[in-house]
């Protein structure tokens, strides 16, 4: 399958996450250009982490309005899968095809670390190669992670399962001890209720590689793969 | 002679050195005129106290592409067309006045360094050092230095991955922020800082320029810092999202047939790098002032030329072809400028709505005035070393109430909640992350990896300059070894007070001297280099510290070893010594001396060429695949190195002889004699180890086991490994959280 790579000016994550999903997982993947609007040749949409452009405002808040980003609204209109990890989460949510925002770490710092996310439901298309309450162990990197919705969003989000990810301990255990940014209950990642996009903080495409200290990152793309193989067959 | 005394004040000139210039030319300088000679004569851009000097470092290997100073950085081949771009810069002077935007721009401008050779920037590393943390002064300082380079690093997509903090009253008015970029070239694809012909054109691209960081050069970087809150017009502001652009941009411009240079405009702005391209072009130059984009009205060609804003580069461009780079960096959104061109001839001319308003010759410009130095050894120094450690009082507490003391110092304790700021797994290459003794990155696409750290004792430097700086190399190299990198190059930065003082001469004699020796003991040359002189405040210089990045090479990155002890049972073995502590001897210079008793003093030793072969046998074991765990002694000595391989490991270790040197358990713990290596291995390997070590002549001792919940050192020392732990982990923040 083919993976469209979403490329805002400052994209970093751009070239990692094509060497998960082609160096790694030996699935086809091409870049796109913030400024491009087509997106029909590709099977699934990436957005990458980084800073869009600059993030001087609130982060992605520019970046909803480029050209690409209405080509990627449209395509999750019509099912396609869109994953938006760090940045591209932030991208989702200002966008609307997320609800929510992320706001500034509670610490108000800056975090770099390994994070454990239990699944919470493994039924998406974007976690089907998981089992439910297994824990993946993922990097997050960012300073404004702190996933916030007004009351009844939260209970819609939870009630529907389309809490995906949660942060936990190694062994599954969801504390506040563990919360390292301030979301609310713990929130790693969430679907839309259609559950053809996913929005996540931690990066799948840095846990690629037992080398690199981990490859659960994998179960996300090979997820989507296995479900585009058997939509095709 | 017409210029007054604060006309050279301002631009850091001597009289006498005023008096060359009129020599040279024959004529007394133009206003603008010398406004170059002052940033080109500066200390930061001219190195008028230590080029003699720097041109005695050990700068041949077969490995060698680009000889210091030759480029923006120093390049080594690592074979099959990879090579590896490396140096280090200090933003010292500006991280003083404003901490921020200080280390962001250091960050930024040592990333520009890199990517002018064509190289991809792949690692930062930072080497700071800070006044005590218990100074409120030096606490805001510190999160300011924190939050620059992970504000600015974090933003740009190059990984984090290791370096030193390090706190002593002697960088309280003064700390240093140096910053070390990494940088990989593909496919033999270098760049080069100049033009090919005359009529090649010289753009400018990135930021618009402002009347940010005029005078840094001269002002900030070239005299001593008093604190004084007016310079803080003379730091850069930086904007990493520029950066970042700028660098995809450029990598991508190199593609471009007709970009013959590329070149970083840093200290003394497009004045330095301009002239200095045509100068190692050997062509001279018209420079269009009026043409460079101003971020505001009204600003003098003298502005425009020493203006220090960031995130601007340098191209030169064959004529005819500048449309292709126009419509390259418009794709980025990015301007690009044609402000000169490349001509025949020996001149810079400078010339301002068509009228020329400056011409002079590059080489007056270019060959700064070099000083020659005074040697002779301070008395003072002969007393320091000198002092009898025997007499150092011993404390009233226990071993192991010590041990939990040293491992919350914070020289010692977890550098984690630092780095953990820092984005340290982008560009997914990190095989070892910052914390153990190198960092270790992979190279995709080969089986190969390479090894980074930085180092240097500032304290031992103090002590001894000779020794302290042979040790600064033989501990990065140390780093190296244990995770089973070879040494193949080494970058400096020299941090040293003021340059016109006899002890400040001496001391940086005696480091080079001390490099080389070192350097040439490893076979290793020394590839780039900065220096930051004039670190020091009321007149009293920091401590010497000559920064010591390096570079390792694993040919199978699969094949390293880490920190941490593994598994019950392991055997723990000393290589470098035939006993499991230390003397007195090794409290010299040591972090018990300073941190516990508030002494700097004692005589630091180094045996160079047994530190070679304990090297050497450490790297052959990690290759065979015969350790679990390796870990170099240095800052708090055996114990705490001890007891970090433990907590890193989370597993326990006893010791079977109880800390014993002369009746001091202090100097048997925490004393810091070098070239020893603290090994975990399986019990079936610890013959391998033996016949090892013994084949290269190395002393080594069997001194006990990994296992339990605690450390225990003999039947003197035992402490829970969650203890332990919590001072470890806990230690820094407890030091720098505000408390008053």
């Amino acid at each position: 399958m083919k993976f469209g790579i979403v490329v805002f000016p400052g994209t970093w994550s751009d070239r990692d996450t094509h060497h998960a999903v082609s160096g790694v997982l030996g699935q086809d993947a091409e870049y796109i250009w913030h400024g491009d609007e087509k997106l029909d040749q590709f099977d699934a949409i990436v957005l990458p982490g980084g800073f869009s452009y600059g993030d001087f405002l609130r982060c992605g808040a520019i970046a909803r309005f480029s050209p690409v980003m209405e080509a990627v609204t449209a395509f999750a209109e019509r099912g396609g899968p869109v994953i938006g990890i760090c940045n591209g989460f932030q991208v989702l949510c200002e966008s609307g095809l997320l609800p929510g925002v992320l706001m500034r770490n509670d610490h108000l710092e800056f975090r770099c670390i390994w994070t454990d996310l239990r699944v919470e439901n493994s039924s998406t298309i974007f976690t089907s190669a998981s089992i439910e309450g297994q824990t993946l162990h993922i990097p997050m990197s960012h300073g404004e992670g702190n996933y916030q919705a007004d009351a009844d969003t939260i209970k819609r989000l939870e009630d529907n399962g389309q809490v995906v990810f949660r942060y936990a301990d190694a062994n599954g255990n969801v504390t506040p001890d563990i919360n390292p940014n301030g979301s609310i209950n713990n929130i790693a990642g969430i679907v839309n209720e259609r559950g053809n996009v996913l929005g996540m903080m931690p990066h799948p495409e840095k846990a690629c590689e037992k080398l690199i200290g981990g490859d659960d990152g994998n179960v996300i793309f090979t997820s989507i793969i296995d479900n585009f193989v058997q939509a095709v067959v | 002679m017409t210029v007054s005394q604060e006309t050279l004040d301002e631009i850091a000139l001597s009289r006498a050195e005023y008096e060359a210039i009129v020599d040279r030319l024959g004529r007394e300088p133009g206003p603008l005129e010398l406004g170059l000679f002052g940033a080109l004569w500066s200390e930061h851009c001219g190195y008028k106290h230590t080029k003699a000097l720097l041109r005695t470092l050990p700068s041949s290997s077969e490995r060698i592409l680009v000889a210091p100073g030759a480029e923006n950085a120093g390049v080594i081949d690592l074979g099959d067309g990879l090579a590896i771009a490396m140096k280090v810069e200090s933003h010292n002077h500006p991280s003083a006045v404003e901490p921020f935007e200080g280390a962001a721009t250091g960050v930024g401008g040592i990333i520009r360094d890199i990517f002018a050779m064509g190289a991809r920037p792949i690692a930062l590393l930072n080497s700071l050092r800070f006044g005590q943390p218990s100074d409120a002064r030096t606490r805001y300082l510190l999160n300011g230095v924190i939050g620059g380079i992970s504000s600015y690093g974090n933003c740009i997509g190059i990984p984090d991955v290791g370096g030193e903090i390090f706190f002593s009253d002697t960088y309280k008015g003064n700390p240093l922020v140096n910053a070390m970029c990494v940088g990989l070239i593909e496919n033999g694809k270098m760049a080069s800082a100049s033009a090919r012909e005359p009529g090649d054109l010289l753009l400018l691209v990135g930021a618009d320029t402002g009347r940010d960081g005029i005078h840094g050069a001269s002002g900030l970087a070239s005299r001593t810092f008093e604190e004084q809150a007016e310079m803080r017009s003379a730091v850069q502001v930086g904007n990493p999202f520029l950066e970042k652009v700028l660098i995809e941009a450029c990598i991508e411009a190199l593609d471009l047939p007709g970009v013959v240079g590329l070149q970083d405009c840093g200290a003394a702005g497009i004045t330095s790098a301009a002239i200095e391209m045509a100068e190692r072009s050997v062509m001279g130059l018209k420079l269009f002032v009026d043409r460079v984009p101003r971020r505001e009205e009204g600003m003098t060609p003298y502005e425009v030329m020493l203006s220090e804003s960031q995130e601007r580069m340098l191209l030169a461009v064959t004529a005819g072809t500048e449309s292709e780079v126009f419509d390259l960096f418009d794709k980025w959104d990015l301007d690009a400028t044609v402000i000169g061109e490349f001509e025949a001839g020996e001149d810079v001319r400078i010339f301002d709505n068509g009228m020329m308003v400056s011409s002079t010759p590059i080489i007056t410009l270019t060959d700064a005035p070099r000083y020659e130095f005074s040697t002779p050894k301070p008395d003072w120094l002969t007393t320091l070393q000198n002092a009898e450690l025997t007499v150092v009082p011993m404390p009233d507490t226990t071993a192991a109430e010590m041990l939990l003391k040293m491992l919350s110092a914070p020289n010692i304790a977890s550098k984690f909640p630092v780095y953990r700021q820092y984005d340290y797994h982008v560009q997914t290459n990190t095989v070892i992350e910052p914390g153990g003794d190198a960092a270790v990155l992979r190279l995709k696409g080969t089986k190969r990896g390479i090894a980074l750290t930085t180092d240097c004792n500032g304290r031992i430097c103090y002590l001894d300059p000779e020794v302290g700086t042979a040790i600064a190399v033989a501990e990065a190299c140390r780093n190296l070894s244990v995770t089973g990198a070879e040494p193949v190059a080494l970058t400096d930065g020299l941090n040293f007070g003021n340059p016109e003082t006899p002890d400040v001469q001496f001391q940086l004699t005696e480091a080079i001297a001390g490099m080389t020796r070192a350097a040439n003991a490893f076979g290793i040359p020394i590839v780039s280099g900065n220096a930051s002189l004039y670190n020091e405040t009321a007149g009293a210089a920091i401590f010497p510290t000559p920064i010591i990045g390096a570079l390792g090479v694993l040919d199978d990155v699969e094949k390293h070893s880490t920190v941490g002890f593994k598994a019950e049972n392991d055997v723990i073995v000393l290589l470098g010594s035939d006993s499991a502590w230390d003397t007195t001897d090794g409290l010299a210079g040591s972090e018990y001396l300073e941190f516990v008793h508030g002494r700097v003093e004692g005589q630091p030793a180094l045996d160079l060429d047994l530190e070679v072969r304990v090297q050497t046998v450490c790297r052959d074991a990690v290759r065979a695949g015969l350790v679990a765990s390796a870990h170099d002694l240095s800052d708090g000595g055996m114990a705490t190195a001890l007891a970090e391989c433990a907590i890193i490991g989370n597993i326990g270790a006893s010791v079977t002889e109880s800390p014993d040197a002369g009746g001091r358990w202090d100097a048997a713990m925490f004393g810091e004699a070098q070239s020893r290596i603290l090994l975990s291995v399986s019990p079936d390997n610890l013959d391998r180890i033996k016949a090892l070590a013994h084949d290269h002549d190395v002393p080594l001792a069997v001194i006990g086991l990994v296992g339990g919940d605690a450390l225990s050192f003999g039947d003197n020392c035992s402490v829970l490994l969650s203890d332990a732990s919590d001072a470890w982990k806990n230690g820094f923040s407890r030091a720098t959280s505000d408390r008053d």
